[in-house]
């Protein structure tokens, strides 16, 4: 189960941002899982239950957000939404396609609580 | 906000980490952030790649389920290759280390990384393997991943090509239930080719178009390694991959990456 490695850089990210904004918790953490990934956001909230015990996450709440996923089409220009095991254009129906969005799995935000004196600084 | 992590903070919270008055004591910060999870391990598969090109070495990252042929693919294709060119091999095992020893016996280095729990190879074991290996004196290195259709495709390891053997057993389904790994295929090998016969449900053309569907044109060419051997094409288009031309540079100082 790749999840928990994945888990654990997301940590190790958190707890770098945490560190550097001398934050004394991590509240919500919220990630991007594309379902081109290949991580499987179940998974991954399950690892993240195990993963964060004993770190600076370890009240942290995980969200997770999944994108639809978006196709570019190589031959006729359009934009359009598509399955997993189908990235075809819906409009010509080509297969020269692009994913525009959908195979990131990427950290967007992480709540801090963070003592007054350092969000003075700010 | 802070300057050492690059975040920002947005219009909603700004007052909050400013220290609004009305906050307690301390105060919620949300810090947006734009970080592939993945970045530490692509940071090392970049470096492993500035190796691989240093010696001008063409480095193959081979994938599968469990048991489509593999590492018998590599012992006919070092039987056939090693008179011209300098191979060797990384072997990804869940525990034993049978597939090294099955391609040492082929008389070729190889290093066996055994990844205990871990289904897939990453960039990091790769880097320490690499010391094990002669790098200056090869041409071609193969990296044969942890029998699984899934976690593999999520790690770059620094390899130039990707190749994923399917199996004429495995169905002519598996594009459509494994499009990560498929659509991270620079070739599909359709493997143990003498079974396609036995086989007559895998049909060859419906893999194909599972693949279409992915968005590729990722070119599919058959292959027996055991029996009668049928390796033409799979030879042809590694030859065509070591004769291409691939960028010499300079190999840079891996930037603090712990685990390395
Ligand atoms: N008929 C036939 N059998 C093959 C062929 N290639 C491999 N096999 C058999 O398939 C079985 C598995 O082959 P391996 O090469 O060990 O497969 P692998 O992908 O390396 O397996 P793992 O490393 O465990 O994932 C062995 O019994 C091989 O003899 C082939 O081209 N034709
Ligand atoms: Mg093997
Ligand atoms: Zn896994
Ligand atoms: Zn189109
Ligand atoms: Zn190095």
């Amino acid at each position: 189960m790749h999840e928990l490695s994945v888990c654990q850089a997301l940590i190790d990210e958190v707890a770098r941002i945490a560190t550097s904004c001398a934050a004394r918790t991590v509240g919500r953490i919220t990630i991007e899982v594309g379902q081109l990934s290949g991580v499987e956001p179940e998974l991954l909230a399950r690892a993240f239950e195990i993963a964060r015990a004993g770190t600076c996450a370890a009240q942290a709440e995980l969200s997770i957000a999944v994108p639809e996923i978006v196709v570019h089409c190589n031959d006729c220009g359009a934009s359009s939404s598509a399955r997993p095991n189908r990235l075809l254009c819906a409009s010509c129906g080509g297969y020269r396609t692009r994913v525009l969005e959908g195979d990131g799995l990427r950290l967007r935000a992480v709540e801090l609580d963070v003592p007054e004196a350092h969000a003075a600084l700010h | 906000m802070c300057q050492t992590c690059g975040c920002t903070v947005t219009a909603g919270n700004a007052h909050l980490a400013a220290g609004d008055s009305h906050a307690r004591p301390g105060a919620h910060a949300t810090v947006e952030v734009l970080q592939d999870l993945l970045a530490a391990n692509d940071r090392v598969a970049a470096h492993n790649r500035e190796h691989f090109d240093e010696y001008g070495v063409l480095a193959i990252n081979l994938m599968s389920s469990p048991g489509a042929g593999k590492t018998t693919l590599l012992e006919a294709t070092i039987r056939a290759l090693r008179d011209r060119y300098r191979i060797a091999v990384i072997e990804g095992d869940l525990e034993t280390d049978n597939d090294a020893a099955r391609i040492r016996a082929q008389g070729v280095p190889a290093v066996q990384i055994t990844t205990g729990t871990a289904c897939h190879l990453d960039a990091h074991l790769v880097h320490r393997a690499l010391h094990d290996l002669p790098l200056a004196g090869l041409d071609l290195l193969f990296i044969e991943n942890v029998g699984n259709l899934v976690c593999p495709a999520s790690f770059d390891l620094g390899q130039h090509v990707n190749v994923v053997l399917l199996c004429a057993t495995e169905g002519d389904d598996k594009p459509a239930k494994y499009p990560v790994m498929f659509r991270a295929a620079d070739l599909v090998v359709l493997s143990k080719a003498d079974l396609l016969g036995v086989m007559d449900d895998f049909d060859a053309a419906r893999a194909e178009a599972a693949l279409r569907a992915l968005g590729r044109e990722t070119p599919v060419i058959r292959a027996a390694a055991r029996r009668a051997p049928a390796l033409d094409a799979w030879l042809g288009w590694l030859e065509q991959q070591l004769t291409a031309p691939r960028a010499i540079a300079p190999l840079r100082p891996l930037q603090a990456t712990a685990g390395v």
